[in-house]
């Protein structure tokens, strides 16, 4: 495959200055909301602040690639004092967690950096604590299909279907249409 | 669709195990915005007079304000009412942290409780599911323990648990409701949640909460933001850190309590310590605060750290809001910080008001120190101050011993105790515990506030005028040219002309009419922020705050699409104001209650202070029983108030 130049955005997150509020669960889900900003709802957000709040465990951790198969993994981690389990850090949307789905469909959801939006990912504009810093370098990667939004959901519901079920409703929704 | 509430609240009967999605009315939103403004709405048509804080009828209403779970910064206060057990009238004491916002996303305003558990129970709210589930195996946990066991028994960390102690279960008349780094304090509303038997109520929701015009909305957001920014990296140099900025953060960041430790009083708001703060105090205090406190937090969206987490040598971690820092150490007389980081985590875990306790128990120490209480009463009482404030307060929340008197507060206390313990109650206000503040001369924005508002206490009214006037004139100009919150321009003027001392000082100046004018600026903003559920440290606590008069019908209109301005604002606010004033009415609240602490002030003046009364009164549109007049309920729409205060014999037909 071939070799291409490609602009990698990314959040790094300086967990040590979280202070817990959520603001960018709230504004990333406003954002993402059709049409935009006409509601809130911190489940859908492609950002959630992982709390466990006597143990001094505020992360935040957005949204990565969605994954049909859970991981082989359960390790879990000791930082600064602090017990995290391996899936504290992942970012993927998987079968064994809800986290990164739509609470009604349950399909996959994926940071897009607020594709759109001219001063960047919302989160990193809205945290006042500057936890979240937009970071974008250039990477020569392989190229790669991109797969967006719409192909990842139906991606998840062929792996929760089927082929054949899926093909069945398509075709009798399109014939209603 | 309904924009910024849900349009829905969750009806509970204990006694009958009865649950209920109830759709609320959407005129409720034109009449009374949502919050408090609602919360005295049910209150007054569904609890009569003669309904008492202990009995089945007493609603116990959590609610959401109308802005929370919206981008609105700060927005996340759950306001809990019902009749208090300490002064029988409606109490609305509330709280921070992550529960309101939950409760929204959750598909709910408001969760109305009315009648009695037979047994300890937790409430579970998920989405569209909602259980009573036993808590047999919480009786006794602490309430901030119990958030924990009960987010593990759900399985979830995202379930949010406002909880009571011990002290709620044992109906303390101080008892608090805990939830994450916040509480509900003043009131008893712990003392109201024990009595129906519910342990916590845990909420957990996935729903979403909508704005009619978001664009707009988040417009109007992005220039608070740009002014929280601005005030944020430009405190206000004339006054003391906690006015400076904006929430309270400066109470766990800032060491430097010099202001606070000799302004205000030690004990039972008795002594004031002129030279405590030392260098020795200033180096041990220091080392102390920066070894408990392990990091800053923040309630749910809120740009401010006003609270901190505690990890302080073996006391299990706990999470400490601003002001509880110092009570309990001051009204103990220890001069040792440490003493703050393990009180507040017993305290907190028993459930109990971190304002109104440490005053109890100082009362508790004076009345033995007087003879009042004996020997035999402190038997097995350690004889440090340290020691002994633990173990006051622990007989306090089980109810032991003394600790069943103390437990109903200083003024229920002193007339069970009797043997002259009534001469002790001399910091109460409609028999509740006000801050340990002892003066030398009245101050007639302050004596108005005392003396008039329903919230009973007055922390977090005061904040939006200086609390004393600058000593020159050419810093007061310089502070009234950047003053945008102001509701009126001649406002700069009175502050201009307010000296420190002389015929323009207090108590002569500001004139009783400023005086009606400025308060009721300030006490109209908190009832703003109160409907809205804003943190009053955005809003009416604040001196310059981002919240304000001028920006808030804004924010209500894109919010919930209404056409509404800024007059119309203050028209719901003052309606809910005057609703929740005939409803204490009706329970009783008349002229004679109306009276600031006995011992706030050294010099008094009896003549200005009733000259105050009445024309705070007549600004108001009540008479000269603090009644509101026919005339004023109908230009509110209240007409149904004026029929119910006269058939009830409150208002009489041509005298008012």
């Amino acid at each position: 495959m071939a070799k291409i130049k490609k602009t990698v955005k990314t959040i790094k997150i300086d967990a040590d200055k979280c202070n817990g509020c959520r603001t960018c669960e709230v504004v990333c889900s406003a954002f993402h909301s059709e049409p935009k900003y006409s509601s809130v709802n911190p489940a859908t957000s492609r950002i959630r602040v992982i709390t466990h709040r006597l143990k001094d465990i505020w992360l935040p951790v957005f949204a990565g690639e969605y994954t049909p198969a859970e991981c082989m993994g359960r390790d879990k981690y000791i930082i600064d004092g602090k017990e995290y389990d391996e899936c504290t850090f992942c970012r993927a949307t998987c079968p064994s967690r809800d986290m990164f789905k739509d609470p009604d469909s349950g399909l996959p959801l994926k940071c897009d950096m607020c594709e759109g939006n001219e001063s960047g990912p919302l989160c990193v504009e809205w945290c006042l604590n500057d936890v979240l810093i937009f970071e974008e370098r250039e990477e020569e990667v392989e190229e790669e299909v991109v797969i967006d939004e719409m192909e990842a959901g139906l991606e998840a519901l062929i792996d929760k279907y089927g082929y054949d079920k899926l093909g069945t409703a398509f075709a009798r929704l399109t014939q209603k249409a | 669709m309904r924009y910024a509430e849900t349009g829905y609240n969750l009806e509970i009967d204990l006694s009958r195990g009865n649950i209920e999605r109830v759709e609320t009315d959407p005129k409720l939103l034109e009449t009374h915005l949502g919050g408090l403004g609602t919360n005295v709405k049910i209150h007054y048509d569904r609890v009569g007079p003669e309904v008492n804080a202990f009995d089945p009828e007493n609603l116990l209403i959590f609610s959401t304000g109308l802005l929370c779970g919206t981008p609105a910064f700060s927005a996340n206060r759950t306001l809990v009412s019902f009749i208090s057990p300490q002064t029988n009238l409606l109490a609305y004491p509330m709280m921070g942290g992550f529960w309101s916002a939950e409760l929204k996303y959750a598909g709910y305003d408001k969760v109305v409780i009315r009648g009695k558990s037979p047994d300890l129970i937790y409430i579970w709210i998920n989405n569209d599911k909602v259980e009573l589930r036993d808590a047999s195996h919480l009786k006794g946990k602490g309430a901030v323990e119990t958030q924990d066991l009960i987010r593990q028994e759900l399985k979830d960390p995202n379930v949010q648990v406002a909880a009571i102690g011990m002290a709620g279960e044992n109906r303390c008349f101080t008892a608090s409701i805990e939830q994450s780094r916040s509480s509900s304090s003043r009131g008893g509303g712990g003392a109201v949640m024990g009595d129906k038997n519910i342990k916590a109520i845990a909420v957990r929701g996935t729903k979403p909460v909508n704005l009619a015009r978001g664009e707009e909305f988040m417009a109007h957001m992005k220039d608070i933001r740009k002014y929280i920014d601005f005030r944020n990296e430009n405190p206000i140099p004339e006054v003391m850190p906690i006015l400076s900025g904006i929430g309270s953060p400066q109470m766990m960041k800032h060491v430097d309590e010099k202001w606070h430790t000799e302004s205000f009083a030690w004990g039972n708001s008795r002594v004031r310590r002129k030279d405590f703060w030392t260098d020795e105090i200033d180096k041990t205090w220091t080392e102390s605060q920066t070894s408990a406190i392990k990091r800053f937090i923040s309630c749910f969206n809120c740009p401010q750290q006003c609270g901190a987490l505690i990890m302080h040598d073996d006391v299990p971690p706990y999470m400490m809001k601003c002001f509880s820092k110092l009570t309990y150490t001051m009204a103990a007389f220890v001069d040792d910080l440490d003493f703050t980081w393990r009180i507040c985590k017993q305290a907190f875990e028993y459930g109990l008001d971190s304002f109104s306790t440490p005053q109890i128990l100082a009362f508790g120490v004076e009345l033995y120190e007087a003879g009042i209480f004996t020997d035999e009463d402190f038997k097995g009482c350690p004889t440090d101050k340290e020691g002994r404030f633990f173990w006051l307060l622990d007989r306090v929340a089980r109810r032991e011993g003394i600790g069943d008197y103390l437990a109903d507060g200083t003024y229920w206390a002193a007339r069970r105790i009797g043997k002259g313990a009534e001469a002790f109650d001399h910091n109460t206000t409609k028999k509740h515990e006000q801050m340990n503040i002892k003066l030398g001369m009245l101050d007639p924005l302050y004596y108005l506030m005392f003396a008039t508002n329903e919230k009973i206490s007055i922390t977090q009214i005061e904040g939006n005028w200086p609390q004393a006037a600058f000593p020159d004139k050419k810093t007061r100009e310089a502070f009234v040219k950047d003053w945008p919150q102001l509701p009126d321009e001649k406002f700069k003027k009175y502050f201009v002309d307010w000296e420190p001392r002389g015929e323009m000082a207090n108590p002569q100046y500001p004139t009783p009419e400023m005086s009606s004018e400025i308060v009721d600026w300030m006490e109209m903003l908190h009832n703003i922020d109160d409907a809205l559920g804003i943190c009053c440290g955005m809003g009416s606590f604040c001196l310059k705050p981002p919240y304000h008069v001028h920006n808030y019908s804004k924010l209500i209109a894109s919010a919930t699409g209404m056409d509404i301005d800024q007059a119309g604002v203050k028209k719901i606010v003052n309606r809910s104001r005057n609703l929740h004033r005939a409803y204490n009415n009706i329970r009783g609240m008349r002229r004679k209650d109306e009276l600031p602490p006995a011992d706030h002030w050294k010099r008094r003046f009896p003549d200005l202070e009733e000259t105050l009364m009445q024309t705070y009164y007549k600004f108001k549109g009540w008479n000269e029983e603090g009644i509101p007049t026919r005339e004023r309920l109908h230009e509110l729409d209240l007409d149904y108030v004026a029929d119910d205060l006269e058939k009830r014999g409150i208002l009489n037909d041509g005298q008012n």
